[in-house]
């Protein structure tokens, strides 16, 4: 915040940063080879949705649009306890680069009404060969990633992270995406759809 | 799209530069005044000095402001295995408006209340009450979480501080000056003829004081506005935070919840409402009415209810 708008007392709604999505397609290449994760042909945008109907007509229309092409399967909209919407789109494994434009119509659609300040975070969920799932988290406030590993095998209620392997993921994709450096910010999501 | 739909006040705005231009005003004038003043008494390194005491003391309040508020209301510091809904939900609004995450108390006490404090948004705290905690759904609570983070990010620790030097220095010099009355009142005054030193001290500073605390509670006014409005278009839920003020001011609404068919046979006995506008409560309170909260928020719901 500048000092004028201290003096005003006024925070401007931070808008998203969107680019850094398209770097994801070669990422998903990289973790494929160096630790055997696959995506899962899933991805989600979370946000919060104002309310209003203004943004349900903007929902209702990226919703019709995704599901408009044949080819691509469904989306869905779910909500969370804390009261942000989660926007599930299911394509193809093997095709993360159709997943990101998908997402990045979701974003550009919300950000084009002016309600980009909303957008939270992207996921994109990666399975092992052993089943165990990472979800790699996109900031959009911080056009920044990190990883989400949910310890396996763990009961209902426990809650682990398995920070190992979220450092490691950081390290092996320094390289290609810009990873989160503050670790404060590597925000668990549990539950998230995908997970 | 012609329009944002996150329009600034541009009302509040000006008011509120006014407001804070008037009170910087008011600092230099004390300032002038009593330096002319003690000049002409021969006296000026006494003012130097309170001048430097009452500054250090402005600066004390705002680095100190975390500890002091959190001694004086009881609160202590949650961590995230405490209480976790709590920290998720500052988690999440941080990551929202992309703001470091202050740190969480919690006060037992059963009164709703919340507030921030802190000299900076590095090292802030936000502390609710047991009995917000209560009182409140999740909806609720993250609005007024929203509200608080707003305070942090508009620094209105370091903003208010600031503003009160004139009066805090005013009320330093009102003691002062007093003392003066006690320990110099016997010996002749070297200035001729006119009015003691020590009582023209003591009327210019219980005027700047007079004057600087009705400034500040308008400047905390529209502060709580313009926090009330980020808060707003942070969760993007207007509607949340009016109901939580609904509940917490503990404030009757003027719209009213009764029927208006039940009340029909009642209305011959209702008295009008008093004269509306200033009053000596909306002139010293730190906070808006509820009324005019209300009123805001609505605002900020039709601006993110409209289609493009």
């Amino acid at each position: 915040m500048g000092f004028w708008d201290v003096i005003a007392g006024r925070s401007r709604p931070k808008a998203p940063q969107l680019d850094s999505l398209f770097a994801v397609p070669s990422a998903a290449i990289t973790l494929e080879t160096t630790l055997g994760l696959r995506p899962t042909g899933s991805g989600s945008v979370c946000y919060r949705a104002a309310s209003g109907q203004a943004f349900r007509q903007v929902q209702a229309e990226v919703v019709e649009l995704l599901n408009a092409d044949p080819d691509e399967p469904d989306v869905e909209v779910s909500q969370d306890e804390f009261g942000f919407s989660w926007l599930v789109v299911h394509g193809d494994p093997d095709d993360p680069a159709a997943l990101c434009t998908d997402l990045h119509a979701v974003n550009t659609s919300l950000e084009e009404h002016e309600f980009g300040s909303g957008l939270l975070c992207s996921l994109i969920p990666f399975v092992g060969a052993d089943g165990r799932r990472v979800g790699l988290v996109y900031l959009y406030k911080r056009g920044t990633f990190y990883c989400f590993a949910p310890q396996p095998g763990l009961g209902a209620g426990e809650k682990q992270r398995d920070n190992l392997l979220e450092l490691q993921l950081r390290d092996t994709l320094a390289g290609e995406l810009p990873m989160e450096q503050d670790l404060g910010r590597w925000l668990a999501i549990w539950g998230a759809p995908g997970l | 799209m012609a329009r944002t739909r996150f329009v600034g006040d541009a009302g509040l705005t000006a008011r509120m530069t006014l407001v804070m231009f008037l009170l910087g005003g008011l600092f230099v004038a004390l300032v002038v005044v009593l330096m002319s003043l003690f000049w002409s008494a021969g006296g000026v390194g006494i003012a130097v000095l309170i001048g430097v005491g009452g500054l250090g003391l402005v600066w004390f309040q705002w680095y100190k402001s975390d500890t002091v508020a959190m001694k004086a209301m009881g609160a202590r510091e949650v961590s995230p295995e405490q209480a976790p809904e709590l920290h998720t939900m500052i988690d999440r609004l941080c990551a929202l408006a992309d703001m470091p995450k202050p740190r969480v108390g919690i006060a037992d006490t059963d009164l709703p209340n919340a507030f921030a404090t802190g000299r900076s948004p590095q090292r802030s705290v936000v502390v609710v009450t047991t009995g917000i905690l209560k009182r409140l759904n999740a909806e609720e609570l993250e609005g007024v979480l929203a509200h608080e983070l707003s305070h942090v990010a508009h620094r209105d620790v370091l903003v208010m501080t600031f503003a009160s030097s004139a009066g805090i220095l005013a009320g330093m010099l009102t003691r002062g000056a007093q003392y003066g009355a006690i320990f110099g009142g016997g010996r002749r005054d070297n200035n001729n003829g006119g009015l003691p030193i020590w009582l023209v001290v003591l009327l210019v500073s219980l005027v700047t004081y007079a004057v600087s605390f009705v400034l500040l509670k308008l400047l905390s006014r529209y502060r709580e506005l313009s926090a009330d409005r980020a808060g707003a278009y942070l969760t993007m839920k207007p509607e949340a935070l009016a109901s939580a003020l609904q509940k917490i001011t503990g404030e009757i609404n003027t719209i009213p919840d009764r029927d208006l068919r039940a009340s029909q046979a009642m209305n011959a006995f209702f008295i009008a409402p008093a004269v509306r506008g200033v009053s000596l409560r909306t002139l010293t309170s730190t906070h808006p009415t509820l009324e005019q909260r209300l009123e805001q928020l609505a605002k900020v719901r039709a601006e993110l209810d409209r289609t493009a």
